[in-house]
């Protein structure tokens, strides 16, 4: 899988959790999901919860600690499912 | 009451006229049970309504989500960091979902009965239901809230 399927694939799980403020164009890759794109930090939760049904994956709780951008995101999936 | 139970309650951040949990009943990493008598002379009553007073579904929230939630919370926190002083406990309600099937009259003793769905991540999701002295349910939905102890700095 490359960084676009999975970006792709991203993609709508976060638009789910988006406030109804924050415009689905604003999403990118380098944002920061909590502090600019405004998802709480209970729907980060549910954003994790969906990416590990999406990618059958589970997230550790350092994990969870280094996730602030979809770009983190994508280097924590690549790295559970050794795509280098 | 069993000191399990005591050593919940003692950490409930909640006092009259806004606390809706009387005892514990039942407590495990999956489920939590307790029980609530309402006062008939609760503030509220003398404003929901003007003419009977009924117990409002937000103060019924409240009590599911105190033993459901925060309760049980506090239980499976405690499980996992034994050490804590929970001096620094923060309960944020996240989300409700319930249906309302029965009022609730004052002098009404309910029981709350939550079972986990997850807790991860901070985030506790329970299913509880509330059931009257007859064990007919009152309401029942879904109750998520981070609970979690936060370091010095917040």
């Amino acid at each position: 899988m490359t960084t676009e399927q999975i970006y792709a694939k991203l993609l709508p799980i976060v638009k789910t959790y988006l406030p109804e403020d924050v415009s689905e164009e604003a999403i990118a890759a380098d944002k920061d999901l909590t502090g600019e794109l405004n998802i709480n930090s209970a729907h980060l939760v549910d954003v994790v919860l969906d990416v590990e049904d999406e990618f059958d994956v589970e997230f550790a709780n350092a994990d969870m600690e280094n996730l602030r951008t979809l770009n983190d995101a994508i280097a924590i999936i690549k790295q559970k499912l050794n795509i280098r | 009451m069993d000191t399990k139970f005591e050593n919940i309650l003692k950490r409930l951040p909640y006092q009259e006229p806004f606390l809706f949990v009387d005892e514990l009943i039942f407590i495990s990493e999956e489920k939590a049970e307790g029980l609530y008598t309402f006062n008939p002379t609760a503030y509220f009553y003398e404003g929901h309504f003007k003419e009977i007073a009924v117990t409002p579904g937000v103060i019924l929230t409240e009590c599911m989500a105190q033993i459901g939630v925060v309760c049980l919370g506090i239980y499976l926190i405690s499980k996992t960091d034994s050490e804590n002083s929970f001096k620094n406990l923060h309960i944020v309600l996240s989300n409700t979902n319930i249906d309302f099937l029965k009022p609730v009259y004052p002098g009404e003793t309910v029981s709350v009965v939550s079972k986990k769905e997850y807790f991860r991540f901070n985030k506790l999701k329970c299913a509880v239901n509330m059931l009257n002295s007859r064990n007919e349910i009152i309401c029942k939905g879904t109750i998520s809230g981070m609970v979690k102890i936060s370091g010095d700095e917040a």
